[in-house]
Parts: C-alpha cells; structure tokens; sequence
C-alpha cells in the first residue's frame, strides 16, 4: 500500500490510519526523544543505555510475570489519574488524591480483615465500596470548604494529605494494628482471603476494574446531565450560575467523585497487591496520579496508556536496575521529558511537520483562581 | 501631599480604624507571648526561635511562588526548584568546601529551574501545571540518579550574633543570633513587598499578571517581564533549597523537601498573594510545628500522630473560618499571545 498517491484516492482505511498517526505520532515521538536523553544521561554517568533499556522492557514485558507487574503498577495510577482529571474538568485541582487514596487503602483494610464470614462475592466488593466511599468522604471535605467558605481546595488538599498520613499511621498504630504476637511494625492484619481480588490468568482484576472506571467516568463526563455540568463550570462558573447550573453542588460532588476514584485506587492496591495496610507501602501513588492524568491530557482513556507507559517504567526499572546495575531513578528522569515533549506538541510536531490544531491543546491551571 | 480624608478623624486614628483587626491580633499575640515568657522564659524562647528557622524555607518558596504569579506564571514546580538547589548547594560544599560559594550557586541551581520554567511557559506557552510537574519530576530524578550515599558534609552555616542585639532578653536570641539565610529571608519579604507595591518595576510585573494586553499596549514587553520575574523567583526557592542542606539538615538526603514546596504554595494563597501576608502565614505555620515538636516533647498523653496533624488542622481553620475567598492575579495561569 502506497502512501505517496493524491488525497483524493485514498480511501478510509488510509484516512483512519492517518487519524490514528495523529493521535499517537505525539506521544511516540515525545517517548523516544526522551528515551534519547535519558540515554546521554545513562551514557555520561558510564551505563551502557542499550543494556540498560533492554532490561527495562524485559522488566517490564519480557515474560507473563513481568506483564502481570506492569498491570500491577498502572492500576493505581489509572484511577488517582482518572481522579485527579475528573476534577480538572471541573477547574478543580485535586492535589489531595495522595491523602483520598490512603484513606480509601486503610478502610479497605479494615473492612477486609474485621469482617468475618462473608462470601468473597459480597466480601471483596464490599470492601471496594467502602473503601472509595471513605475517599469520597475525605475528598468531599475540601469541595464543601471551597463552597461554604471559600478555602482554596489547593491549600485544603495539601494540609489534608498531611492529615491523612497522621490518621493511617495513627490507626495502623493503635486501634488498627496486627495484634498478632511476632508483629512488632505499625501494620493491620492481613485481610481475609475473601476480601482478596483475584488475578486472572496474569491480569489482576483490579486492572480490568480500572478500565472500567475509566468507561464510566468517560460516561458520566460526556453523558449524563451530571458531566454537562461539571465540564460547563469548569469552562466558566460564573457563566454555569447564570445558566441555572448549581455550582456549589457540581463543585462538592465532583470532588466527592473524584475522593471516590482516589479511594478506590487504594482499596484497590490493599485488596490486590499488599493485602494490609501498611504506613509508605502507597507512598508517592497519589501524586503520581496528577502525572498520568497531565500525560493522558486529562482525558479518561488517555489516562491509561499514560498509566501503563508509567506502570512499565516502574515494573521494569529493579529489573533495569539487577541487570545494568542503573539506578532506577533515571526513570523519573525520562518520566519528565515525556511529559515535557507531550506537552510540549509545538516541538514534536515541528519536528515531524505535522500542523498544529488547537483543539488538542490541553488548559487547566485557568481555573486557579477559585 | 497625601489627600487627606473629609472626616473629623485625625490621621492617626483613621489608620487605627482601617486596620483595627491587624492591630487586635497583633495585640493579642504579643500579649500571648509576654504571657507565655513570664511563665517560662527559656521555653517560649525556644519555641520562638525554632518557629522562625521552620518558617524560614516556607516562606522562601511563598516568595518564589507569588513573583511569579504576580507577573502572571503559575508556580507548582517551587517543590522541585528546592530539592534540587538543596542537593546541588550540598554537593559544592562538598568538593568546593566553601558554603558561601555553595549558597550562590544553589540560588543558581534555582534560577536556571526558573529559567526552565519560563521557556516552557513563556516562550512554549505550555500548560503551566504541566510546565511544574516537569520541574518537580525532573529534580526527583537528577537527584536520585546522581545521588551517591556516603558523601561527607564540610559543615553548615553557624548563627551570626548581631553584637548588642542579641542580647535584648526573648526578641536578641530569637530575631539577631541567627544563620545568614535566616536573615536573608526576613530582608527579601521587605524587599520583595516593597519592590512590587512601590517601585515602578513592581507596577509593570503587577499590571503584566493582571491584563498583560493592556500592559503590552502601553509599551511593557510581557515576555521579558515574565522571563526576570520567573527566574529571581527560582533564585529564592533556591536559597530556601540551600537552606536545608547548608543551614538546616547540614546533608542532603533523597526527598528532603518532604512537600516544604506545596507548603509554600499554600503558605501564598493564604497570604493572598503578598509578601507579608504570605510572611504571616510562614510564621504561624512554623510556629504550629514548633509548638507540635514540643508538646510531643513534654510527653503529652494524646497520640503523636494526632498532635502531628496540628499545623494542618489549624491551618484549615484559621483558612476557612478567617482568611475565606482568595483571588489570583487575574493572567495567572495563561500563556501571553502577542496580536498578530
């Protein structure tokens, strides 16, 4: 099949390919111009990059098991990603996903480990739901100070964060904590087996739940009246009060969604990988999801190719690190030059000479101002 | 000649009347303090001491922060600025032994961040969140990867007594025996403050954050303006990154900025985005983690957790119930396009 032929002979295959070509030329690009400088910087500090890369992606997609950690590590990031771009649709900057899915992580613990005697059918989802409604909680705190009172969610958000490592370290610490005998760190019991999400075959099902939230907040965004009037007050609230949308409402209910994907993000990672809560074992989650969700441009399925592109670094890096002996920050490194380059379109795209259009550019920080 | 007001009221007391809640908590903070220095001298004077040098790198992120934002860049990256200006101010102590040398060139390390972050949202007009994320990422990572353990610090910087002063009983130990960045952060509040409110630089900066058409139509480059701003800016979360390796902490250690830039963007928006405001809410947030380091120290029985939750709990009051509604620099946020 030829490419070089008039436009007006190709037919809707090559114009779909095309599309698809515009959709990912961006972010392939941005992956190997910033695999390119973390390869100078590999090189500077005396690493072999092709030894080093090559054990990344073995890593991170050599056998079964590696696929099984990179689904593993981009779960989390899929929903405080979805998270932290649910809110931005509504000019809100969720900068306390972090502090949401911690508490949604410890709740799930403890539903998972203090209730005795329930199928897994009822158990595991059990502790699921509650786990993201105690997120929802904590994220609602925030909206309803922003509406009420007038406290910038920014500001809320980070004290909260704080407040939400005091609160697990507390519980996991006192009232919470593995009474068993040979335990002497701050960590609740194991949950039971049924509160456990299974893997199937080598997919975690928290991964396929992932996906899932990702069509429902696609859905509930750009389906339901509910979506119409969070993206329309993030566009301009005072112009959505006019129209007869009630803001204070949108605003505490999309950051009680939002709290509610942060928390589920961590029963999620209690119920699949860690199977207790445990103080530092969900560090850093929540704040990688404002990562995804900026590299996903915030939209609810760029969010997880941005989680599974960060998820395969992760998964990849101790590999990277076992076999060419690289330090595994070098990732982060990368992580922020892909961002850079994606977006950053300007230069990429004068790169491949492909013309800009404004309707990809992405604009959140205009709804700083609360 | 200042117009004078078309009151009765002398001048003295129309200033009183329009700043009366200032002047109460002013009033009330001071008695606390005499209060609390007549019950136990040595204590008050510790806590005070401590909450200036705990509030010494918030509010040199604020600074950095609210520059920027007044000529119209959002700043999230301040996190990112810090850690890698601590970590490149730790690493020419070491191999150049001169902690004065390495004070200037961590405030370099800030400036060219700064610099960074200028280009991408001055000149590639960049999402500005997505322009700090990339900062705060960045320096996770220079400075895990080239992190090597086991480097031996050459010391930190040692308190500078202001002669005579410092030996006023509470305000000498507290205010005048104090490390140079200490000082230094105290000089830049004045300084910034009177800079922006009463220099025609401060005016243009001000009007480029607000309306910067306007601004461009009556002849000040934008561009330019933004560019000078962003990059002093950095050069002080600089110092407050320098702050923790060659002052505070004396080595550096991965993460080290533990969220002190995020503080610092908060510490801003409840100062509304001006120098002193923003100094208030320095002091009071260092004062909070004083006083948390010493109730845990005088063995009260609530859990340390909880009392750890103090600074952030009070903070969310005294912000919801006191400060209420912020507003931004009107440009804040958004890429200058020139017409045409």
């Amino acid at each position: 099949m030829t490419t070089a032929s008039a436009p007006e002979d190709r037919g809707n295959g090559a114009r779909w390919l095309r599309q698809i070509w515009r959709g990912i030329s961006v972010p392939l690009v941005a992956v190997l111009l910033a695999g390119l400088i973390g390869a100078v910087l590999l090189v500077i500090s005396g690493a072999n990059p092709l030894q080093a890369y090559g054990a990344l992606f073995k890593g991170a997609f050599g056998s079964p098991v590696a696929i099984q950690r990179t689904l593993e590590k981009a779960t989390p990031l899929i929903f405080s990603g979805l998270a932290v771009a649910f809110a931005f649709k509504a000019g809100l900057f969720n900068i306390g996903a972090q502090g949401q899915l911690l508490i949604g992580a410890i709740v799930a613990a403890f539903v998972g480990f203090s209730i005795h005697g329930l199928p897994a059918i009822i158990h595991a989802p059990l502790a699921l739901l509650i786990g993201g409604l105690a997120g929802a909680l904590y994220g609602a705190i925030p909206g309803a100070l922003k509406t009420y009172t007038g406290a910038h969610e920014v500001i809320v958000t980070i004290m909260l964060n704080y407040i939400a490592i005091n609160i697990t370290d507390y519980l996991a610490d006192g009232p919470w904590k593995d009474p068993s005998p040979t335990n002497i760190v701050a960590r609740t019991p194991k949950i039971l087996p049924s509160a456990e999400l299974p893997i199937l075959g080598n997919i975690p099902l928290g991964f396929i739940f992932a996906l899932v939230a990702a069509v429902v907040v696609w859905w509930v965004l750009y389906r339901t009246t509910l979506g119409y009037e969070i993206r329309t007050v993030g566009l301009n609230s005072s112009a959505a009060q006019y129209a007869g949308i009630r803001v204070a409402r949108t605003i505490i209910l999309t950051m009680a969604l939002s709290g509610f994907l942060a928390g589920l993000g961590g029963a999620v990672e209690t119920q699949g990988i860690v199977f207790r809560y445990q103080p530092g074992f969900n560090a850093g989650l929540g704040f990688d999801g404002i990562t995804t969700a900026l590299l996903g441009k915030t939209s609810p399925f760029g969010v997880i190719p941005a989680a599974l592109l960060l998820g395969a670094m992760r998964a990849g890096a101790s590999q990277m690190q076992f076999d060419a002996g690289v330090a595994k920050e070098i990732t982060d490194v990368i992580t922020a030059f892909i961002l850079f380059f994606v977006a950053a379109d300007v230069i990429v795209k004068t790169l491949i000479r492909q013309r800009e259009s404004d309707d990809e550019k992405v604009v959140l920080s205009k709804g700083w101002g609360g | 000649m200042e117009l004078t007001a078309p009151t009765t009221r002398s001048a003295t007391t129309s200033w009183i009347f329009k700043n009366k809640w200032l002047l109460l908590i002013g009033a009330i903070v001071v008695g606390t303090i005499a209060y609390a220095y007549a019950t136990n001298d040595r204590v008050t004077t510790a806590v005070l001491a401590s909450t200036l040098r705990q509030s010494t790198p918030l509010i040199l992120g604020a600074l950095c922060g609210l520059i920027g934002e007044r000529s119209g860049v959002v700043n999230i990256g301040i996190e990112g600025q810090m850690l890698l200006a601590a970590f490149i101010a730790f690493l020419a102590n070491v191999y150049l032994g001169n902690l004065w040398l390495a004070l200037i060139i961590g405030a370099l390390t800030g400036a060219l961040m700064g610099a960074l972050l200028a280009f991408m949202a001055v000149t590639l007009k960049m999402d500005q969140i997505i322009g700090g994320t990339v900062i705060n990422i960045l320096a996770v990572g220079l400075t895990g990867y080239f992190y090597t353990a086991g480097l031996v610090t050459k010391g930190k910087f040692a308190p500078i007594s202001l002669g005579p002063l410092a030996d006023i009983p509470l305000i000498g130990p507290v205010l005048f025996n104090n490390p140079p960045i200490t000082y230094l952060a105290i000089i830049l509040v004045f300084a910034v403050h009177y800079v922006l409110f009463h220099t025609r630089w401060g005016l243009r900066t001000r009007a480029v954050g607000e309306h910067p058409r306007a601004a461009d139509t009556v002849g000040i480059n934008v561009f330019r303006t933004r560019y000078i701003n962003v990059i002093l800016a950095g050069a002080i979360a600089g110092l407050g990154g320098a702050f923790l390796t060659l002052e505070g902490v004396g080595s550096f250690e991965r993460l080290m900025t533990n969220g002190r830039g995020f503080l610092a963007l908060a510490i801003m928006i409840f100062g509304k985005w001006t120098p002193l405001g923003a100094w208030a809410g320095a002091l009071l947030f260092g004062f909070l983690y004083a006083l948390n380091t010493q109730l845990q120290f005088s063995g009260v029985s609530l859990p340390p957790q909880l009392i750890g939750s103090l600074p952030y709990v009070a903070t969310i009051l005294v912000l919801a119930g006191f400060v209420g509604r912020s507003r931004a620099p009107a440009a804040s946020g958004q890429p200058y396009e020139t017409e045409g």
